[in-house]
């Protein structure tokens, strides 16, 4: 495999990625926290509503996550790569 | 002991800390005093840009803004957090890997242009400046009312202890103290956190007293109950809000894009060791952001509740020593309109009360909710520690815009790195005087600006810089005139509907809907049609650039950041 072509396929794999994960990230905080609110709110997640909880709790944890979630696929992609050193 | 020797306790001591760090890790260098030396481990780093990031606003104003805002406070909760998942996954480690100082000179290099270094530097210095201002208010706010001094007083003592560090230190004096500062900002915040959910709802953390069960007797969930307390005085309920939607996704969307835009968040990424440290030092800023902004809503809902039960309908005569104490400073006022000495507070312009000043939730609740004199003390020592370290970070972005962005890479290219080092000091020293100017002397129109400033942001650098890393084609031509348009059009929408300016405008005429707080979102999609458009009509980046684009995409030998 030429240095280029490595280097192509290294930056698609990163590019479906970060596809996926801001898909994730756009659900739980617009879709969930904003477009489908009044729905989930008639769901209730200890004393709150869901989409309520979404807005102001749930989106927030779920973004810590993507970014640890990242971070260990990233480093994988590195080693696959060879760009680890 | 009083609330007042307390907080002269408390805050001497961090105070002695603050400046015995900053004298320990004083910088010797141009690459020290800008980034550190770029040798900072990721999880200091992250402490470090929690404590740059949660300025004054979010330690003393956010939770009170929530707390009257409702749902609709939202927006500040996932529009700042959400914002870091955009920049760790999008720029930072493509950032860190370019490996320069500034957003100007990733930019000016990018773009291959002296023009587009020059409209990032602007760009740069007016979103700084403006934050700035905001912060030294906050500081001679808790100086006022903690330690019975003047405010004036207090925004020179803020000035002093901010001179001192930052023009000593520079980033590496400013990293470990924010660390620090980190430290003791999230202890503040939490104890009286804990405390009050402890009291409210019996479970120890926040997090879980928010969606508990009130212990009063009533066996409510404390958001229902607050609900209820809502529609009984005719306020929208808590949990619903009152904006429309669109409004809600195009302000949350500014303010993330805009989080991924400030100059000094992204500058912190400059800091770590490699790619690899970018990208996990943006988690960990996120955890410990995180812990504060989770606690927030907690806090505004508790702080809505006790308030409410606790003024509503009591007798005037009867109210707590804080509600006088607030009351001479201006920021809560009583009008007995009906003459019953009760105090009527209700949604109805009419025939309601009391007004106060949403500010004051943060640093009244420990009083409201009864806490201990030490944890009072503790709160005012977190807002100085939130408001101090953001203004030492923003300051060093101004003056190394100066030093470096201004006069080495346009004025004077052939300076010595010691005639560097000595410009950037004084440029932070020119910065400080100008922040202490605005501190004393706030425009009116100050804390609308900072919520505007992520618009700026966002209608400005996030377009030009994704498109720098994941669109190899475009070019000089694109990144300028869609940095122009965004931020002109931006501007344009922001004095026409916020200052009354070319004829002014109503909510009803706003476009789409969208308040000029959400407009960044607009004309940020504006920024990247036209970059877009024009880049795909003129010629091409020249070779080298392209290069430079594919060279920032692989993680592997990033150097220290360097002086190229």
């Amino acid at each position: 495999m030429s240095n280029d072509n490595k280097a192509q396929k290294y930056w698609k794999e990163n590019l479906v990625y970060l596809g996926i994960l801001l898909a994730v990230w756009f659900l739980v905080s617009y879709v969930f926290g904003i477009f489908l609110v009044e729905p989930l709110n008639t769901v209730k997640i200890g004393g709150a509503k869901l989409g309520f909880w979404f807005a102001q709790q749930g989106s927030i944890y779920v973004f810590v996550i993507l970014i640890f979630v990242y971070v260990s696929l990233m480093n994988k992609l590195d080693k696959k790569y060879g760009y680890d050193n | 002991m009083s609330v007042q020797t307390w907080t002269f306790i408390i805050v001497g001591i961090t105070f002695a800390l603050y400046i015995g760090i900053a004298i320990w890790a004083r910088a010797g260098s141009t690459s020290e005093f800008y980034v550190a030396g770029g040798g900072v481990p990721p999880i200091a780093n992250g402490m470090a840009t929690a404590a740059d990031w949660m300025s004054a606003a979010s330690f003393i104003s956010m939770a009170g803004l929530i707390s009257f805002m409702g749902y609709d406070g939202g927006v500040f909760l996932m529009g700042w957090t959400g914002g870091y998942v955009l920049l760790a996954l999008t720029l930072a480690p493509y950032l860190r890997k370019f490996g320069k100082f500034t957003v100007p000179d990733f930019i000016g290099d990018r773009y291959y242009s002296n023009v587009a270094r020059t409209v990032a530097v602007i760009c740069a210095l007016i979103v700084s400046f403006t934050y700035v201002a905001g912060q030294m208010r906050g500081v001679g706010l808790v100086f006022s009312r903690f330690l019975e001094v003047d405010i004036n007083t207090g925004v020179y003592i803020g000035m002093a202890i901010v001179f001192f560090y930052a023009v000593l230190g520079g980033m590496k004096g400013i990293t470990y103290t924010q660390v620090a500062q980190y430290c003791v900002l999230i202890f503040a915040f939490m104890v009286p956190a804990i405390f009050i959910s402890m009291n409210m709802t019996g479970n120890p953390i926040p997090q879980l007293g928010f969606i508990g069960t009130m212990t009063d007797g009533s066996n409510m969930a404390l958001l229902d109950k607050l609900d209820q307390l809502h529609r009984d005085l005719g306020f929208a309920e808590y949990t619903s809000g009152t904006k429309s939607m669109i409004d809600v996704f195009a302000i949350t969307f500014a303010l993330m894009v805009g989080t991924a835009g400030l100059p000094h968040v992204i500058v912190r990424f400059f800091t770590v060791p490699d790619v690899k440290g970018a990208r996990v030092s943006a988690g960990y800023a996120l955890v410990f952001i995180a812990i504060l902004y989770t606690t927030a809503p907690a806090i505004a809902a508790f702080a809505r509740t006790n308030l409410i039960e606790t003024v509503s309908n009591q007798p005037y005569a009867d109210m707590p020593e804080w509600f006088s104490k607030w009351e001479q400073t201006g920021l809560i006022v009583f009008d007995d309109k009906n003459n019953d000495g009760t105090i009527q507070y209700v949604a109805d312009a009419a025939t309601n009360e009391l007004k106060i000043d949403r500010d004051i939730m943060v640093l009244a609740n420990p009083e409201i909710a009864d806490l201990p004199a030490w944890v009072i003390a503790l709160v005012a020592a977190g807002g100085l520690a939130a408001a101090l370290s953001t203004a030492a970070g923003l300051l060093l972005v101004i003056s190394t815009s100066i030093a470096r962005d201004l006069i080495k890479m346009q004025i004077r290219p052939d300076i010595s790195e010691k005639g560097e080092l000595l410009s950037a000091r004084i440029g932070a020293v020119f910065a400080v005087m100008v922040a202490g100017y605005f501190g004393i002397h706030p425009p009116g129109f100050v804390a609308a600006v900072v919520a505007l400033a992520f618009g700026l942001a966002a209608a400005s650098f996030f377009p030009a810089i994704i498109l720098g890393i994941f669109d190899k084609r475009m070019n000089r031509q694109g990144a300028v005139s869609g940095m122009i348009v965004g931020i002109t059009l931006m501007l344009f929408y922001m004095i026409k509907f916020k200052f009354d300016g070319f004829g002014g405008g109503t909510p009803e005429q706003w476009w789409f809907g969208i308040s000029p707080e959400g407009f960044g979102t607009v004309a940020m999609f504006v920024n990247f049609i036209v970059s877009f458009a024009v880049s795909r009509m003129t010629t091409p980046p020249p070779q080298d650039v392209q290069d430079i684009v594919e060279d920032i995409r692989l993680p592997s030998g990033a150097g220290e950041a360097h002086v190229h």
